[in-house]
């Protein structure tokens, strides 16, 4: 019955007939009644003292409610934004912890800081009432250049943190790695820029606060991709509000790519503030506003070396991070360049022994968290960049380096801490190669060098870790906080399911694919199936959406679930089939008393469950309806073999992508055409990433790329149709659905295919290394400066 | 945005006259003023829209002159048969404007009395050496454009068409900025009778100029090696995230070689 909307059927996303009819329901459609406006007054500089504020005339400005600054925070005694990790350093010291005050208390950290909120009838209102308040500044130097930080600023962004760091962590046996390096036959070694990014989702940021006079309990709507760690941050370490008294909803979310993760000061400040002004407060970001209050990305600076032997076999990778952390730590900043990133360091390699270190920098800008793929694509980039300069110094061919290279045994222990538990690495190899047509890359570089064009291609091999857990695990990390996942499967009477989920669909298609798995399991028809999300008041908990965890957590959670519904319905069939409730099977969405023609369908179980009648009421309850709370034993790895083939304009320096083949290992797929949509769309991202986006500061930490006008973003033009093959993964084999996610594959993988292939194309020129973003102009310039070389040689 | 008044007047005559009181601001396709406007960049007491004035709407061909009107839209330009005959180069440009929506209210009158740096059709102005008609008189483009965003426009002037002479050979290469995709360098290529004029837009740091080197050079043979043989000095040029002057330098001359062999 459920077959044409079962696993591994292509079918198509229910959601978007609203979305693409214009019926979405975002947060900023959401309007409260008597609803007031904030407005927050943002720092212009990036450091200073706030040596005075006077509010005086916006408080009597038309239609102002209410002007609140940091005094008044700390006056109220509430908390700071919180961090939700913390990373012991490697002389077991705790990271350094500054308080992230709601709004910015004496000092001033990073342009964008908020210093003074106005809350009013309108918009406009509270904007022309904020353009009255005179601040006076005393202005500090900015720490903006994350290696002049660290190698002893006289300023420091937090008193607390000398010299800027806020860790120095690391990962790996040092000596092990020392005494390879020393018995090397060939060293390769790699400078390298992870470039910072703006996440950028469609749609802003926004948040309304609105307190009940009547029940003192709160309602937070918000754009985010984790509801019920929103409340659980705000509601404990905020604003001390018991989780019974507050409501955290985020409905339909318009993208959040990392960004919506975390915990923001606009909403602790609108939950809190709409009790003082007793009405309802809305904030919205604008554009401008979102590229100076959202998280960015990445921003980290490596220095790499690969040790190897005669043959090409890899003996040991050292590498040395700094990675920036902004002005202050957001809610899992501390996690990235160090848990998601060092133990993926081995990528697909068996290299014996690995070293990373680690220092987590603060400076005068934006905090810095996880973006699509969080450290994952960090590690990637290091590795497979370094891989395909060590191949070139070797003279090997990029796929012959890595098969000699490959693991192919599992379960792997890998050095850094991890163990990938299936891959198969050799066969999403030969799958880029072949639908890339790898053997005749040589005949289609002339091709284009008779058009004086220089085509080049480029392999990443990446792996990556999704759904981390167990929560065991990630406690000793330093986690402050459980990652596993819950889900209600709610049968209603007459058959239909609701399912409750603590996963957040922001674009990913949960509304889809979790039917798809529930109608698969239970026999009912696809239409049966809704999917709950996004609200703490209905959904008894979650952790949310965010590294490729919603289906290998989320899903397995809903299967725990499925199976409790299933169970119990035996029971009830066993009653009304008069048969032992060892008998009965349920096949097809029928209870069947296993070898005879007896069968009761679902529906009929879950009415009687309902309407009791006849019924094992000694036995069983009424009702039919599971929670299930799922711990993943392992992450899962997800991996696969990306070919980029580009062509160089040597005039201009413009990078055409040809096409992007991708061979990815997803494990179990449900929807073939969602998981293809979310590598187009990591793809695009982690291309952006490799040749347009750029997030820049000035000396004075003022951000030069602030808006689309010099923020690249890329645009479908500049991308290929992109060729892409997930089929027959390796299942992962500790999750039920033998999934691994496949959300931030495209992003992580993308890049370094990018450059290498680029480094590629330009092989004649002697060229080893060009940081990203490759735009015409840093290409261009590379080429130039090598043409100058070649000629004075 | 701040609060303005708004006035719609259907001939230039009340149009300048509306203009006339404090703080008044032509609007026509808005796509630059309205995003002032909404980041509070910008503050004018009533905005005049152009947008209703019929006279300065449309294209028409006058022996060797192509007459536009200054509200006409970049989409029009770009669609009209008589530009792509006779000056394919301009209709190529206007095509290459942003995207369909901004094609669609944008217009060549508010683009050249705005004279971005970095705007395409004061290249076109200055290689074909179009006149600028105003409401008071007429300006040759270059006694017209005078810098970053500055224009001879005085105080209630307003630009109501531009007149371009039909070259024998046009072209427009635009190469774009990565972010904004307006032109990181825009080159126009025009033969004319009284030789070949190379206009670039997107490199000066004074705005749109014409390069007198590579105009010899073509003047005396209009072919590709000519324009080998020229220096292009990174002196003057703009440095911004996106192109060095050197950078620049080099696409100009690129730009403009691959103008000619558009031409042919
Ligand atoms: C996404 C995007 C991409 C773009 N890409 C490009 C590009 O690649 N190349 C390019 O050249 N441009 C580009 N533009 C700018 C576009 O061409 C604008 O349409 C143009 O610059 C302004 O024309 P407008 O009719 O919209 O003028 P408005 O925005 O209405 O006005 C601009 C200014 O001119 C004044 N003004 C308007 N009309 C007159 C008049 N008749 N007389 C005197 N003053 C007047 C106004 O008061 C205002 O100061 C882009 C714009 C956007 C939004």
């Amino acid at each position: 019955m459920a077959k044409d909307f079962g696993i591994g059927e292509s079918v198509k996303r229910s959601e978007d007939v609203r979305f693409v009819t214009g019926n979405g329901k975002y947060t900023d459609d959401i309007n409260r009644p008597g609803q007031t406006y904030a407005y927050f007054l943002r720092s212009p500089v990036a450091h200073a003292t706030l040596d005075s504020i006077n509010i005086d005339e916006a408080k009597k400005a038309p239609g102002v409610v209410g002007v609140f600054t940091g005094q008044d925070i700390a006056d109220a005694g509430l908390g700071g934004v919180p961090c939700g990790w913390q990373i012991t350093d490697k002389h077991g010291d705790p990271m350094k912890e500054p308080a992230h005050p709601i709004l910015a208390h004496g000092k001033v950290r990073h342009v964008g800081d908020p210093i003074v909120c106005v809350v009013a009838d309108t918009y406009a209102q509270a904007r022309d009432a904020a353009e009255m308040i005179d601040i006076d500044f005393g202005q500090l130097p900015a720490v903006v250049d994350m290696k002049a930080a660290a190698e002893g600023n006289p300023t420091n962004v937090h008193d607390e943190a000398p010299d800027n760091v806020c860790y120095d962590w690391e990962l790996g046996d040092k000596e092990a790695v020392d005494s390879a390096f020393a018995g090397a036959a060939h060293v390769t070694t790699l400078e390298l820029v992870n470039n910072r990014l703006v996440a950028n989702p469609m749609e802003p940021r926004c948040c309304i606060g609105d307190w009940d006079s009547s029940s003192d309990d709160y309602t937070l709507y918000t754009t985010s991709q984790n509801p019920h760690v929103i409340r659980l941050l705000m509601g404990a370490f905020v604003l001390n509000i018991p989780e019974h008294k507050l409501r955290v909803y985020a409905p339909d979310v318009g993208g959040g790519f990392g960004a919506k993760i975390y915990h923001y000061a606009e909403e602790a400040f609108v939950t809190w503030a709409s009790k003082q002004v007793r009405r309802p407060i809305k904030w919205t970001s604008d554009r401008s506003e979102a590229f100076i209050s959202d998280a960015h990305g990445r921003d980290q600076v490596t220095k790499a070396e690969l040790a190897m032997d005669a043959e090409g076999k890899f003996l040991a990778l050292r590498c040395d991070t700094l990675a920036n952390m902004g002005a202050y730590l957001s809610t899992f900043a501390p996690a990235i360049p160090t848990w998601l990133h060092g133990t993926l360091l081995a990528g697909q390699y068996a290299t014996p022994a690995v070293h990373c270190r680690v220092r987590a920098m603060f400076t005068n800008t934006v905090p810095v968290d996880a973006y699509r793929g969080a450290g994952r694509p960090e590690a990637t980039y290091i590795l497979e960049r370094i891989v395909n300069k060590a191949a070139k110094e070797l003279g090997l061919d990029q796929c012959e380096l890595r098969r000699r290279n490959f693991i192919r045994d599992f379960p792997y222990d890998t050095p850094v801490a991890v163990q990938y538990d299936t891959g198969d690495f050799d066969k999403t190899l030969n799958k880029a190669m072949e639908i890339s047509d790898y053997a005749n890359f040589e005949q289609r570089r002339q091709e284009a060098a008779s058009r004086g064009k220089l085509r080049g291609i480029g392999l990443s091999c990446y792996i990556e870790a999704c759904g981390i857990a167990p929560s065991s695990l990630v406690g000793a990390l330093g986690a402050r906080a459980g990652l596993y996942e819950a889900a209600t499967i709610r049968v209603n009477p007459t058959g239909s399911v609701t399912v409750l989920t603590g996963s957040h669909s922001h674009g990913q298609g949960h509304e889809t694919t979790f039917a798809q798995v529930v109608s698969d399991a239970l026999g009912i028809p696809f239409e049966s199936v809704d999917i709950v999300h996004g609200d703490t008041s209905k959904v008894p908990f979650g952790m949310g959406t965010y590294g490729s965890r919603s289906l290998a957590v989320g899903g397995s959670a809903i299967v725990k679930a499925v199976d409790k519904v299933v169970e119990k319905g035996k029971k009830i069939a066993a009653h009304l089939l008069e048969a032992a409730e060892s008998d009965i099977v349920f096949e097809d969405g029928q209870y069947k008393v296993a070898g005879t023609d007896k069968a009761k369908a679902f529906a009929e179980v879950s009415l009687a469950a309902y309407v009791p009648h006849n019924y094992p009421i000694e036995d069983v309850e009424p009702g039919l309806e599971e929670t299930a709370f799922y711990d993943p034993k392992n992450f899962t790895f997800p991996a696969g073999a990306y070919l980029c083939e580009v062509e160089v304009d040597p005039e201009t320096g413009k990078v055409e992508i040809i096409d992007l083949f991708a061979a990815d290992d997803f494990g179990n797929i449900v929807n073939p055409m969602i998981v293809e949509g979310q590598v187009h769309g990591g793809l695009a991202q982690g291309l952006g990433q490799a040749m347009l986006e750029n997030c820049v500061y000035d000396e004075e930490g003022q951000l030069t790329s602030g808006s689309y006008m010099d923020y690249a973003m890329p645009l479908a033009g500049d991308l290929p149709m992109f060729t892409v093959s997930s089929e027959d993964g390796t299942p992962c084999t500790h999750n039920p659905l033998g999934v691994k996610g496949c959300g931030e594959a495209g992003a992580i993988g993308s890049p370094p295919a990018l450059v290498n292939a680029v480094i590629d194309a330009l092989r004649d020129h002697g060229i080893e290394h060009i940081d990203m973003p490759l735009s015409p102009n840093r290409v261009w310039s590379a080429i130039n400066a090598a043409s100058h070389k070649q000629a004075a040689e | 945005m701040y609060a303005f008044d708004y006035q719609k007047p259907s001939d230039v005559d009340s149009a300048v006259a509306a203009l006339k009181s404090e703080g008044a601001q032509p609007l026509s396709g808005g796509q630059t003023l309205i995003p002032t406007l909404k980041m509070r960049l910008n503050m004018p007491e009533v905005l005049v829209d152009l947008s209703g004035i019929e006279s300065m709407k449309g294209i028409s061909r006058d022996g060797d002159t192509i007459h536009v009107g200054a509200a006409t839209t970049h989409g029009a330009i770009a669609k009209s048969a008589d530009i792509q005959s006779a000056i394919p180069g301009l209709a190529h440009q206007a095509s290459r404007i942003g995207d369909p929506a901004v094609r669609n209210r944008g217009t060549i009158g508010g683009a050249i009395a705005n004279n971005d740096p970095a705007a395409c059709y004061p290249s076109a102005c200055m290689a074909l050496n179009a006149t600028i008609v105003t409401n008071t008189r007429e300006l040759s483009a270059a006694n017209f454009f005078l810098g970053m965003y500055t224009t001879a426009l005085e105080e209630d002037e307003i630009v109501t068409a531009v007149k371009f002479p039909v070259p024998s050979g046009s072209s427009y290469q635009k190469f774009d900025q990565p972010a904004s995709r307006f032109p990181l360098v825009g080159v126009f290529v025009a033969k004319t009778a009284e030789g070949v004029r190379v206009a670039v837009t997107g490199a000066g740091s004074d705005g749109v100029f014409r390069h007198e080197g590579l105009e010899q050079a073509l003047s005396g043979s209009f072919s590709a090696d000519a324009v080998g043989g020229v220096t292009v000095s990174s002196d003057g040029l703009m440095k911004d995230l996106h192109g060095t002057p050197e950078y620049r330098a080099n696409l100009i001359k690129v730009l403009t070689k691959r103008a000619v062999q558009e031409i042919g």
